[in-house]
């Protein structure tokens, strides 16, 4: 390969991994807030994702709804649908032993992923074209109207998460509450709020996700959560689990590895780089990309 | 006083456990031979992801059994289907297949639709001395083992090699390319047999395979290997999967600008290929099949009709092939006499000139029937009848 067609393909296959790795991004945002305030690693995370998907495909072709509505309800939807599963299955155990809860978070998305193929059947369903796909060619590079869309989408989100985790009052709490349970509920912060919250967040971000996907794929199936989930979870820790800007950063890492990895190497390597990834991060830096080494105090 | 009441103990249970054994016996022999009933066991992927497959092979099978039960059954005596759900997976096909043979006592089992499961399924008919007939697995070794023909398991349909081989004429003779790449499903024995046989045949020819790249079963994103197709100029590009991912690759090939002709397999054969990838995508896409709804064969035009009376649906390759396999398990019995597996998978081997849907069936030494294949080529999304292909 010459020169200048390997640059061409470089910059093709970071187009192509930018935009799948802001997918992960969004998964691993929802990850990462959930274990930055409970300490939580909720498998259930990529079933909420899957669960967004549905809830887009209710609203596009059983309300009629275009898209930006669309995307609206879902996130809405999954949002009380976090907030539900935490009241239900987490908060009972919230003084149980970490594995009880780890394991809880298991059976939750086993739940999600079976009682979808016992409400929608396990056939895959076609997700309504709600805007066009153009395809622009810039310079012999092809980008879809739709990759965009994701692109800006997700960096919406993440934009607006910033600011509320950052500037709000309940962004002000939610941090309180990851730094020191105890002393927060002293200051008078309500903890079970707060942890609502950063599940409906969370869980929106991953339906928003959901939605973004079946768009830009077509196609939605009840176990479409399984590999976007652990591949997500990858990112958070490549990021540094607990920290926001890592798990974006986690996210778009993984996109553009698995990208690389595909298009110069071999596609049958690709899920292979991307736990590689996961065994590497926790043999040098278990504490991720962005995390500081903190020592536990004794 | 104690010993003699341990003698009457022993002696007892004794009494009892031969009556058990005795009774066991009894009933079963009183089965086989009182029932007026010949239980078949259909064992398809009812769900999951190639639930669609499973379906339209149990209608056609459906259709078969309805047809002979109204004529007055196997000498006498009517067929009860009893389906069971395979989910898509080797693993339950083994479930699936068990239950039917030791708990529904069936005497022949029709199904799965894939590979895949029909050879997670073998060994369990093949212990229970149970012929199986396989209406549309294309795989080749499902019927061989070291070289030595299986003797409880049959097909209904051509073998991948074939299915490979057709693909690989049709790509040099009438679309006279010479460049093709492949994108193949690694986790796929059909997948990677047929890719096989392609390559095979096409370098043969005088073609030349120019990247070969594979996917996994439920990848969505396949848009890097794509780019890495495009890189290396293929004038075809040869997907031999099923259609979920298929779709997809179609969508996202047109997306960056793939224009070439794509080639596929039986795979392929769904509404939902279009559903996804869009019709105009699907332009300059060709798939090779057993059956097309265009060919003016009288058998096949009569299958129609009545699948039509029947289910009110256009047949598809599955369901003409499920019909088929159902008759040729019903005409086997029939002659043999009996429902003894042995010596009805022994008429099933001797199949010669039978008459069903899709023409005349023969079988060759390794239970395969010997049938030509025709080209379909998407228009707009609808299957058009391109060409016919023996060799």
């Amino acid at each position: 390969m010459d020169m200048g067609s390997f640059l061409h393909q470089f910059v093709q296959q970071l187009i192509n991994g930018v935009s799948l790795g802001s997918i992960y991004a969004l998964i691993a945002l929802g990850y990462t807030m959930i274990y930055g305030i409970i300490k939580l690693i909720n498998f259930a995370h990529g079933d909420i994702y899957m669960l967004g998907a549905y809830f887009g495909f209710v609203a596009t072709t059983m309300l009629g709804l275009s898209f930006l509505p669309a995307l609206v309800f879902a996130m809405a939807a999954a949002a009380v649908a976090g907030i539900v599963i935490e009241r239900v299955a987490y908060r009972p155990m919230r003084n149980a032993p970490r594995i009880a809860i780890l394991i809880t978070a298991i059976g939750v998305s086993f739940f999600l992923e079976y009682g979808m193929i016992l409400i929608a059947t396990p056939q895959p369903r076609t997700f309504p074209a709600v805007f066009d796909a153009t395809v622009y060619n810039v310079a012999g590079l092809v980008i879809n109207s739709q990759q965009i869309v994701i692109l800006g989408s997700a960096l919406v989100l993440m934009a607006a998460l910033t600011y509320i985790v950052n500037h709000t009052k309940a962004g002000k709490a939610m941090r309180a509450v990851s730094f020191d349970m105890d002393a927060a509920q002293l200051m008078g912060i309500n903890i079970d709020k707060v942890i609502s919250m950063t599940f409906a967040l969370g869980s929106s971000l991953a339906a928003a996700a959901g939605v973004l996907v079946s768009i830009y794929y077509n196609s939605i199936d009840p176990l479409m959560g399984m590999m976007p989930g652990m591949k997500a979870f990858v990112a958070a820790v490549l990021g540094g689990i607990g920290i926001i800007p890592g798990a974006m950063l986690g996210g778009i890492i993984m996109g553009v590895v698995e990208a690389m990895v595909s298009g110069f190497f071999s596609s049958t390597f690709r899920d292979a780089a991307a736990f590689g990834i996961l065994i590497l991060i926790l043999l040098y830096k278990p504490s991720g990309l962005l995390g500081k080494n903190i020592r536990e105090k004794v | 006083m104690k010993s003699w009441k341990k003698i009457v103990g022993v002696a007892c249970t004794a009494v009892f456990m031969t009556s058990v054994v005795a009774g066991c016996g009894g009933d079963k022999k009183k089965d086989a031979a009182n029932s007026n009933e010949i239980v078949i066991g259909a064992a398809f992927e009812l769900t999951g992801g190639v639930a669609n497959y499973g379906k339209s092979t149990l209608s056609g099978v459906k259709m078969a059994v309805d047809e002979v039960n109204k004529a007055g059954g196997i000498n006498g005596k009517k067929i009860k289907l009893v389906e069971s759900d395979t989910k898509s997976e080797p693993s339950e096909a083994g479930n699936a297949v068990t239950k039917l043979v030791t708990k529904d006592k069936a005497v022949a089992i029709i199904g799965p639709a894939t590979s895949g499961s029909v050879a997670a399924a073998s060994q369990i008919v093949t212990d229970n001395k149970i012929p199986l007939m396989a209406p549309v697995a294309t795989a080749e070794n499902i019927t061989v083992k070291d070289g030595k023909t299986k003797p409880f398991i049959f097909r209904a349909c051509f073998i991948d090699p074939f299915q490979g081989q057709i693909m690989a004429e049709f790509a040099n003779k009438t679309l006279k390319v010479k460049n093709v790449a492949i994108l193949y499903d690694s986790s796929s024995e059909y997948s990677k047999g047929l890719t096989a046989v392609f390559t095979k045949t096409l370098e043969k020819n005088g073609g030349k395979v120019v990247a070969s790249e594979a996917f996994l079963a439920k990848d969505v994103d396949f848009k890097a290997s794509l780019t890495k197709i495009k890189a290396t100029n293929p004038e075809a590009i040869y997907v031999p999967a099923y259609y979920e991912e298929v779709a997809k690759i179609i969508k996202q090939a047109r997306e960056i600008g793939l224009t070439c002709p794509m080639l596929g397999s039986d795979g392929w054969d769904s509404p939902k290929l279009a559903e996804i990838a869009g019709p105009a995508a699907l332009n300059g896409t060709y798939f090779c099949s057993a059956y097309s709804a265009q060919d003016q064969e009288p058998s096949v035009q009569k299958f129609i009709k009545n699948y039509k009376a029947m289910f009110n649906a256009e047949p598809d390759n599955f369901a003409i092939h499920g019909y088929d396999a159902a008759m040729i398990v019903i005409e086997a019995i029939k002659r043999a006499g009996t429902t003894d597996g042995v010596k009805v998978a022994a008429e099933m081997a001797k199949t010669k000139d039978l008459q069903v849907a899709t023409g005349k069936v023969t079988y060759d030494d390794k239970h395969n029937p010997i049938s030509g294949a025709v080209i379909i080529e998407l228009k707009d999304g609808v299957q058009t009848f391109k060409e016919k292909i023996t060799l």
